[in-house]
């Protein structure tokens, strides 16, 4: 059905264009007079009421079809008195019969009826798409048609409706965060209507088990997310314990100390640093950091565990140096030259001046880069699903077990979901969780650095 | 005297002083230095880990066509041949594997072999139809515990009920590798497969598919919506609170979380849209509203930098506004936008998160062949096999890697060359 239809769409567009051009030039033959703008406006002016209205169709057709197809075959489901039914499981095997006929041996007459429904559904879906498509671009190109005269502005339609599109392309953006946005909260209160705000923020007992049966109630987890927010914060400043130094120095010695030579071969050498996937990192933390931490632990008689936070803390406090590097550099870079010169000019060497003059000037910078750090740092993922393991433990112990909030929505989400159960909605609510604090740290850092840099220009 | 005192006092502080200096600059040099060892680090523990997944091992069997055994003739069909029973055929050579085989050694024996084998054997007939009724020495994969064993990735040194192959097993082994009749070659399945639960003929061809449907995906929606997104607010936004709202939003949206608009996929694209799950074409649109806001960013810059003369040459002659711009504006920006779309692209290719919750994580064991079809993704693909408690997947995660840092490096490099190539100073 996607090939077809694309391949139905470019011949609208194809033929759309043609017809238009050729249109315009024999209506103005006709009437003897130049048209107002050049024929090729005219050609687009027809595409675009060809191709427009059969895009919106084709889009609302192919999100909503499989819906509505599923909501009539379940609404005319032989149900049998007394049966209980799981409606997506249902669906799958209704499918898998429509689907493979082969499936349908020893699946009861319902299910085959319905799963023969499915598929008749579905083809006069498709027929009715392609004729619906069809039409709609005729119709298109007919109105269009209608206004190819010679005193027409086509121009001036097609720049108003290029307007029009990158308007709607701008407001993506938007739309995006609408989107987020929504779906967060929208999911996040059916979770609190479940448990409460308070044991939520508060309650120190993260147990997320799921009622297995019937009759069994949601209550008997446990959904205190205390223990999952000591363990983010606990790699995260395991993480910047290893970035801050190492970052904030290279910084300073690539900007104030390195030749051109260094920095040009440094740079590029520290991007690939930031350029590799997280996966990667999550991968070296398992197979190289978490033994070695491990067995160090052990030879200072600590029982440390295969996974830790130690371990995930160092991987990501690496994965975050060029960031901070890179940052601190242009901060350190933007450090007005006079206060340099002033400085060395009263007789402090280059150490005395880093250190009394340029890093004081440019703390707020720094202090911006290290939050955006943080919130780097907050909401990556991979390196703690694979490096800092899945118990909430509630502990300061860098070498034990922790988790985190990243790694509790993975664990939430992955295998079958059902959005009917605390569990499931919990992974919401702890995104929510993070995109407010992400955004609120973020937002502290951008109006640091703006005023910092304010402040030198 | 006093003189010579606070000489002295004054060449011992600058003295120190400039240690202090030095020790200061030596800090920085140490700083970088360890930064960069890590990333050498980093690359060869990928590579010392996963160079030997290109490597498989295969084992000669030696195969007696027989055709009782396979129920065929010299003359049966194709479909026929399709149907032959090459499973007895297997099981016959491996009976004969090594002479005088007890029946409980058989079982242990068969365990050498990967599950492929009943394929091999079958293949090979099919190429040569005419070996019917010959006995045939061909080599065949064997199991990955044997593959691990003998590439030294498990060790033979730990207790045997914690060893996935026994004593007697480990003796049979030595017995082939005595005999030369196992051998390391090329490992093709490597490439040529997808996901499968049998490390030995598990492949990246699946994913890597996946990865590149995924990635069409995003381009094909991310680069127009960016194009006109920035061109809109370069060229045409007005100054007010709509437009500053938009640009705040862009802003944000670069630094939210890729976990969360794995969320909005899940949330919106599958549960509102009812969008088909764990298929490129989610995959794609979540990663493609990811990557926007670096396209956008890149597309700005590169449109800012084309100098107004060239829109004002263009708006004196006639041109309206539209015009000046689409016709002599964007195609000098493409270039620098093309860069910044395939730096985006490169994101989007290593992301992982998002993925998982759009349900590409899901085991599929074929290689995908459209938008809409359930596949899985590289990134994702190595998460799996880094969980997996399987030994010989452990070298097929690292070998993963190494084939997507290739491809990243490779969009790299052509993201330099193009700026490098198209890039006008002006």
């Amino acid at each position: 059905m996607f090939f077809w239809s694309l391949v139905l769409i470019a011949v609208g567009i194809f033929s759309s264009f043609i017809y238009g051009r050729s249109r315009i030039k024999l209506n103005s033959k006709k009437q003897g007079t130049k048209s107002k703008s050049l024929p090729t406006y005219y050609a687009q002016y027809v595409l675009m009421w060809c191709l427009f209205p059969a895009l919106i169709v084709y889009f609302s057709w192919a999100i909503f079809q499989e819906q509505i197809i599923q909501n009539i075959v379940i609404s005319n489901f032989e149900f049998i008195e007394g049966a209980v039914y799981n409606e997506g499981l249902l669906l799958a095997e209704i499918r898998n019969v429509a689907n493979n006929p082969s499936f349908a041996d020893g699946k009861s007459i319902e299910i085959i009826n319905a799963a023969s429904h499915y598929s008749s559904l579905r083809q006069i879906s498709q027929i009715s798409f392609y004729t619906s498509i069809i039409i709609i671009m005729l119709l298109g190109a007919l109105y269009a048609s209608r206004k190819l005269k010679p005193e027409f502005h086509a121009q001036h339609k097609i720049e108003r409706y290029i307007q029009y599109i990158l308007i709607f392309c701008s407001s993506v953006a938007i739309f995006t965060t609408i989107g987020i946005v929504f779906s967060l909260i929208f999911e996040s209160l059916r979770f609190f209507a479940e448990v409460s705000i308070f044991e939520f923020l508060f309650s120190t007992e993260w147990y997320p088990f799921i009622p297995i049966r019937e009759g069994q109630t949601a209550a008997e987890g446990s959904f205190g997310a205390v223990p999952i927010f000591a363990g983010t914060f606990l790699v995260m400043v395991v993480a910047m314990c290893v970035a801050a130094p190492l970052g904030l120095l290279t910084a300073i010695y690539l900007a104030e100390y390195a030749s051109q030579r260094v920095r040009k071969t440094v740079k590029p050498l520290l991007e690939i640093l930031a350029g590799i996937p997280t996966i990667v990192y999550g991968f070296f933390a398992f197979v190289s950091v978490a033994p070695f931490v491990k067995a160090f632990g052990q030879s200072i008689g600590i029982d440390a565990s295969p996974t830790s936070a130690l371990a995930a803390g160092m991987v990501m406090g690496v994965m975050i140096i060029p960031f901070i590097s890179s940052l601190s550099d242009d901060v350190i870079n933007s450090v007005p030259q006079s206060l340099r010169e002033a400085s060395l000019g009263i007789g402090a060497n280059k150490a005395e001046t880093i250190k009394k003059v340029i890093l004081p000037a440019a703390l707020p910078g720094i202090v911006g880069a290290f939050l955006l750090a943080i919130s780097r740092a907050i909401g990556e993922t991979m390196i703690v699903v694979v490096a800092a393991g899945t118990a909430p433990n509630l502990t300061g112990n860098p070498f034990e077990n922790v988790t985190t909030v990243t790694v509790q929505i993975v664990v939430a989400l992955i295998g079958d979901q059902e959005f009917d159960n605390p569990r499931t909605l919990s992974a919401f609510a702890l995104g929510l969780v993070l995109f407010v604090i992400t955004l609120f740290l973020n937002i502290i850092a951008l109006q640091i650095v703006k005023r910092y840099r304010e402040r030198y220009e | 005297m006093n003189n010579s005192v606070a000489k002295e006092k004054i060449v011992s502080l600058r003295k120190k002083r400039s240690l202090e200096d030095m020790r200061f600059k030596y800090y920085g040099f140490t700083a970088m230095c360890l930064s960069l060892a890590v990333l050498v680090f980093l690359l060869y523990t990928i590579f010392s880990k996963g160079y030997t997944a290109f490597q498989k091992t295969i084992v000669l069997l030696e195969v007696d066509y027989n055709q009782e055994v396979l129920k065929l003739t010299p003359d049966s069909s194709d479909e026929e041949m399709e149907k032959g029973k090459f499973f007895r055929v297997k099981k016959q050579a491996i009976e004969n594997f090594f002479p005088d085989l007890s029946k409980s050694d058989i079982k242990l024996v068969k365990k050498l072999f990967s599950i492929n084998v009943d394929n091999e054997i079958k293949d090979y007939f099919l190429d040569n139809p005419e070996v019917i009724n010959t006995k045939q020495q061909i080599w065949v994969t064997a199991h990955s515990d044997v593959d691990q064993l003998l590439k030294g990735n498990s060790r033979r040194d730990v207790p045997e009920d914690r060893r996935k192959l026994n004593d007697i097993q480990l003796s049979y082994v030595d017995q082939l590798v005595e005999e030369n009749r196992v051998k390391q070659v090329f490992n093709n399945f490597f490439f040529t497969k997808a996901d499968s639960r049998h490390p030995e003929i598990a492949g990246v061809a699946g994913s890597f598919m996946g990865s590149l449907f995924t990635l069409f995906t995003v381009f094909i929606l991310s680069f127009p919506i960016a194009i006109g997104a920035s061109v809109y607010l370069e060229e045409f936004a007005p100054k007010n609170r709509i437009t500053e709202l938009i640009e705040v939003n862009i802003s944000n949206l670069a630094a939210v979380p890729s976990i969360v608009f794995g969320l909005l996929g899940l949330g919106v694209l599958l549960n509102v849209f009812g969008l088909p799950r764990s298929t490129p074409l989610v995959g794609g649109s979540v990663l493609a509203l990811m990557t926007l806001p670096t396209i956008i960013i890149a597309c700005r810059a590169s449109l800012k930098a084309v100098p107004p003369s060239i829109k004002e040459g263009a708006l004196a002659v006639g041109a309206t506004k539209t015009q000046a711009v689409f016709h002599h504006v964007v195609p000098l920006a493409l270039p620098g936008t093309l860069t910044g779309t395939i730096i985006g692209l490169a994101q989007a290719l290593g992301e992982t998160a998002p993925l998982i919750m759009i349900g590409m994580i899901a085991f599929i064991p074929n290689i995908p062949t459209g938008l809409t079809e359930p596949s899985a993704a590289l990134p994702v693909q190595i998460y799996l096999w880094v969980e997996s408690a399987e030994r010989g997947f452990q070298e097929k995660s690292a070998a993963a890697i190494m084939v997507i840092l290739i491809f990243l490096f490779m969009m790299n490099a052509i993201a330099v060359f193009l700026r490098n190539r198209f890039e006008r100073k002006w």
